[in-house]
């Protein structure tokens, strides 16, 4: 091991630290959105009650950031952090410790291969700002997050009782269906960008990102791919018109009705998560990720100042679409199990596949057009 | 002896995949064994990404760990497959079979490492690194570790190798639709099994 | 005889079997709803008014002079559905100048708020009008013993109500004209 591979690998863990510790941040966040939007939404305020003595002192800030609600986050992680841990007699103890593990990890990882802005330094060279530039970003978060099921199945299955084992199976069933409508919506955006005489190359996102820069973006080029992919991306992190596994009106809490304390939180927080990085794929994959708006180039100069302003215009994307997540939650009902079965399979899919070789005649059409 | 990371790795992940694969036969528990399997998958995994092969990593991780075991899971969890006993120890005519068979597999995969062991080491040095970027030349992509030249390899010289494949995968699912599909008068049996649903959840272990 | 006709359900058009306009009309509803004007009450800074007749915790009340109307004939205790209500009956001394026509005042007077009902029988069966059901609606307290309101707790509660009667002044003044009962 030598002095520069230390220093690397040191960097390296500071960054994934950093972002780890903002993605945390923002899906906590996301739940005081969550309550505060919907609280809106019908009539109500919100929690408008927590807030720390120091900043409550501030005149006028101090009590704005109150009825934000600013730090419940904070005051919700440390009542979960102290709660009694009750752990049911019937559990299958060590799948009852490990599945909210299982839940968590894999909604951190995906997070590795995700683009969130890029740097040009002074010689006008361009580096994506991303933890891992893998040539295959998209697959890569595809497989990680399928394995993010399994936190809930074992979650369901180990508490050894009946609702939890339902929702473990809904989740299971729904997750199954849902992958390949998914995998099926992006592909058209690959093979687009893909094209002979596009810019970009292999399934990187940040490629993707960049062939959105300075035209349409891919959400204007491919409406039907997006609305396909929203729709499963919102049965895939479980969100509410698809929120099979928890349905709590029907099956108390879902899989996690045994959980308790902080278990419970981190099912919680990997749930938002998942809506989180789902989102920021959706602003990569269709929303031109951190350029500025459809036909319009970037306004900041390169360099820091420009990257940092690139990063901030991300994640106003990623949260104007948690925003959408959230305010489709309030507005509609849930889907019944069957029905939820049924659109995966028999329309969504289908579709997909319509989608899919739609896109493939019009590339395979404009290439040839374009070489003749 | 000198190890380097790589190597280091690699042992450490072939003791995880082979060590999860003896799990999953010798384990009671029919979900502990889909667990130790998906964990075996996940070590090949990493194998193939020592190997520098990313794609098939990925599509491992991904079509295996992330689909066919979840429906090994959702299947075991469905249907009544409760721990296995540990009874009947008598031997079996299935229980020779099946030892003789594992024994003949273990001689074989000895002796082809024995056998291949020192091609692998001689030939060495003719291994070829594999370059990361694509390359066209003339009408024909190099081969690298991009998706695009996996593309390229399958529709062009592995195009029957494919079409047989996916040709197979065709016959197998056409074959499900067949027997699964209840043949008309026939009586609905089925649903009675469904409300049995909730006796048939296996019941995990205490740990 | 009125004839029923079995209406046909119209059959959904293509744009409402894909549920979109639905949905876009719904996101819509919601989304006008986060303007509007809130409804919360900021409970413990604003407080609901309590409507007239308003059945909260049961309180003993004193008459304006400050004497106590319970005469402890135990009707409440009676009628209470829930048995909430204990009363340990006790005499007035004779040298007592204030109240010196009334026999009986209770001694202790308990209600247990985990078994009141806040049904208000007792304050209905009262013949002395001595217990109300007043405007307090909200009661806690760290353990079942503190949630038993005792005789001092009921009065301090209860404070003193108007009376139009004035009954014991009557009694009184009949008593001492010599038509006493």
């Amino acid at each position: 091991m030598d002095a520069e591979l230390m220093q690397m690998l040191a960097l390296k863990v500071t960054y994934a630290l950093v972002m780890v510790s903002v993605v945390m941040s923002i899906a906590g966040y996301t739940v005081l959105a969550e309550r505060k939007v919907c609280a809106w939404m019908q009539g109500r305020v919100g929690p408008n009650r927590t807030v720390l003595p120091f900043i409550s002192a501030i005149p006028f800030i101090g009590p704005f950031l109150r009825n934000l609600g600013l730090f419940q986050p904070l005051a919700d992680g440390l009542k979960f952090l102290f709660k009694e841990e009750i752990v049911p007699g019937h559990v299958n103890k060590f799948y009852y410790y490990l599945s909210p593990i299982v839940a968590l990890v894999p909604a951190l990882t995906t997070m590795t291969v995700l683009p969130f802005g890029e740097f040009t330094n002074a010689e006008g060279f361009t580096t994506p700002l991303v933890l891992a530039n893998v040539d295959l970003g998209i697959l890569f978060i595809f497989a990680i997050s399928s394995l993010g099921v399994y936190g809930i199945v074992l979650g369901g299955w180990s508490s050894n009782s009946k609702y939890p084992f339902l929702g473990g199976i809904r989740s299971s069933a729904q997750m199954i269906s849902y992958e390949l409508a998914m995998g099926l919506s992006v592909l058209p955006v690959f093979l687009w960008v893909n094209a002979p005489g596009m810019t970009g190359s292999g399934l990187s996102l940040a490629s993707i990102v960049n062939s959105q820069e300075g035209t349409a973006w891919l959400v204007l080029v491919q409406p039907f791919s997006a609305f396909l992919f929203l729709v499963a991306l919102f049965a895939e992190t479980n969100r509410l018109p698809f929120d099979m596994p928890e349905s709590e009106t029907d099956l108390v809490g879902g899989f996690h009705t045994e959980y308790g304390s902080f278990k419970f939180g981190i099912f919680f927080v990997a749930e938002y998560a998942h809506v989180v990085i789902g989102s920021a794929i959706f602003t990569t994959l269709f929303l031109g990720g951190w350029h500025f708006l459809p036909w319009v180039a970037d306004p900041w100069a390169p360099g820091w100042i420009g990257s940092l302003l690139g990063v901030g215009w991300f994640l106003a994307k990623t949260f104007c679409l948690i925003f959408f997540f959230i305010w489709v939650r309030w507005t509609l009902p849930r889907f019944r199990y069957d029905q939820v079965m049924k659109l995966g399979w028999a329309k969504l899919l289908p579709l997909a596949l319509v989608n899919l070789i739609f896109y493939m005649i019009l590339v395979t059409y404009l290439d040839q057009a374009s070489a003749s | 002896m000198n190890l380097s990371l790589v190597d280091f790795l690699f042992y450490v992940f072939a003791t995880i995949s082979v060590g999860g694969g003896l799990a999953v036969i010798l384990s009671r528990n029919p979900v502990t064994a889909a667990m130790f399997m998906i964990l075996s998958l996940v070590g090949v995994a990493s194998l193939f990404v020592l190997l520098e092969a990313f794609f098939l990593a990925v599509l491992q991780v991904l079509v295996y760990a992330g689909a066919v075991m979840v429906l090994f899971l959702f299947i075991i969890m469905l249907m009544d497959v409760g721990p296995e006993s540990g009874k009947g120890t008598a031997l079996s005519k299935k229980r020779l079979l099946s030892g003789f068979v594992a024994v003949l597999g273990v001689g074989f995969l000895t002796v082809l490492t024995l056998e291949y062991s020192g091609v692998a080491a001689d030939s060495g040095a003719n291994w070829q690194d594999v370059s990361e970027e694509t390359r066209v030349e003339g009408a024909n992509v190099v081969f690298s570790k991009s998706v695009k030249s996996f593309g390229y390899g399958l529709f062009t010289k592995y195009m029957l190798p494919l079409q047989v494949a996916g040709f197979l995968l065709l016959a197998a699912m056409v074959g499900v639709i067949v027997l699964s599909k209840k043949k008309k008068g026939e009586s609905n049996d089925e649903d009675t099994e469904d409300s049995s649903l909730e006796s048939s959840v296996p019941q995990p272990e205490e740990a | 005889m009125i004839k029923t006709v079995v209406m046909e359900r119209k059959p959904l058009s293509l744009s409402e079997r894909t549920y979109l306009p639905q949905i876009a009309s719904g996101l819509k509803t919601t989304f006008s709803n986060l303007f509007k004007k809130k409804v919360t009450l900021q409970y413990p800074e604003q407080r609901p008014s309590i409507p007239r007749g308003y059945r909260g915790v049961p309180t003993l009340v004193k008459d304006p002079n400050g004497r106590e109307k319970c005469v402890s004939c135990q009707l409440c205790e009676f009628v209470c559905p829930p048995k909430a209500i204990r009363i340990t009956p006790g005499h007035i001394p004779e040298d007592d100048e204030e109240r010196s026509h009334v026999e009986k005042a209770p001694e202790e007077f308990e209600i247990d708020m985990l078994r009141c009902i806040y049904c208000g029988y007792c304050e209905e069966v009262c013949p002395e009008e001595a217990i109300f059901l007043q405007e307090n609606y909200s009661l806690s307290g760290y353990s079942r013993e503190e949630l038993v309101n005792d005789k001092e707790k009921l009065y301090e509660m209860g404070g003193t109500l108007p009376d139009k009667h004035f009954k014991w002044d009557k009694k009184k003044t009949d008593e001492e004209q010599g038509n006493a009962h």
